[in-house]
């Protein structure tokens, strides 16, 4: 099951990679993405949700990035290496470990990357893809960009609902 | 002699029908008659087994496409049921292979058997 537009999003916390829980706090509005290390798709939308990250931060805007893949069956999604990852590359936003899943599964995400903007209540407003081509940075996370500047102005997003589009979730057997 | 041309997928990943189109026009530039032989890698199992380390993976006569342009893949994640990752010529992360290297590989087969008395 998905959360459906306009429903309380799941309370969670999760650990960063430095070991610190990290919750949707109450912010002008919340993004959380669903993401990983290895897939395709998600590496290829990352600086976009990054820079969406940043260009939002001052604005009340926190982003929530989070890896539930099974890190059994694929290393490359351990903590060690989302650690790894972290230190690596510039991370404007954190990287939470959903290490048993639950929160995947509360949100019903189904891909990598899946995005899901919250309003200041909590309410999911958009889920979705970043925007409409993975191959095309210019794009710029534009839907994701819309649906906050619409959550931030206290309307509704004009496009609510869009098909995530990545690796399918690796979920425990 | 027609190439042998394979294309293993998985269905976790959406890039299979982007890959199948941009390997047939791949195909029809280079001059390659003949299809794509399609084969599904359901099962970790099978994955170890085909050394299936993503989705897609493309061989040219038996020889994985990327180890046929001589140059090692991107993703050095073990055999599994995974998206495979990609570079453009660009640098560019992606799920598909750069439709240049495609028609580089095929070239490069053909130029071989060729060569081949």
């Amino acid at each position: 099951m998905s959360l459906s537009i306009g429903e309380a999003a799941p309370a969670f916390a999760l650990p960063d990679t430095a070991g610190t829980p990290r919750s949707p706090d109450g912010e002008a509005a919340t993004v959380v993405v669903f993401t990983c290390n290895h897939c395709p798709y998600a590496l290829a939308w990352q600086d976009r949700i990054a820079d969406v990250a940043r260009d939002y931060a001052d604005r009340g805007v926190l982003l929530l990035a989070i890896n539930a893949n099974d890190a059994d069956r694929y290393p490359r999604d351990s903590l060690e290496a989302m650690q790894s990852r972290v230190a690596g590359e510039a991370w404007p936003m954190p990287y939470l470990h959903d290490a048993t899943q639950e929160v995947a599964r509360a949100y019903g995400a189904k891909t990598t990357p899946d995005v899901f903007v919250l309003d200041a209540g909590g309410r999911l407003r958009y889920r979705g893809a970043p925007d409409a081509d993975y191959d095309d940075p210019g794009q710029r996370a534009a839907w994701l960009r819309d649906a906050l500047d619409a959550v931030l102005a206290g309307e509704a997003p004009a496009r609510a609902q869009t098909n995530p589009v990545g690796c399918s979730i690796k979920w425990k057997s | 002699m027609t190439p042998r041309i394979e294309l293993l997928w998985w269905e976790g990943c959406p890039s299979t029908e982007r890959a199948l189109a941009e390997l047939r026009a791949a195909m029809a530039d280079a001059g390659v008659d003949g299809d794509v032989a399609l084969r599904e890698i359901r099962t970790d199992e099978q994955a170890v087994a085909e050394g299936f380390t993503g989705s897609p993976t493309i061989l040219v006569d038996g020889v994985e496409l990327m180890a046929l342009l001589g140059r090692a893949p991107d993703d050095d994640e073990p055999a599994a049921l995974n998206c495979r990752i990609y570079r453009r010529r660009d640098g560019r992360i992606a799920p598909t292979p750069d439709p240049l290297d495609l028609r580089e590989a095929l070239d490069l087969t053909a130029a071989a058997r060729t060569a081949t008395p």
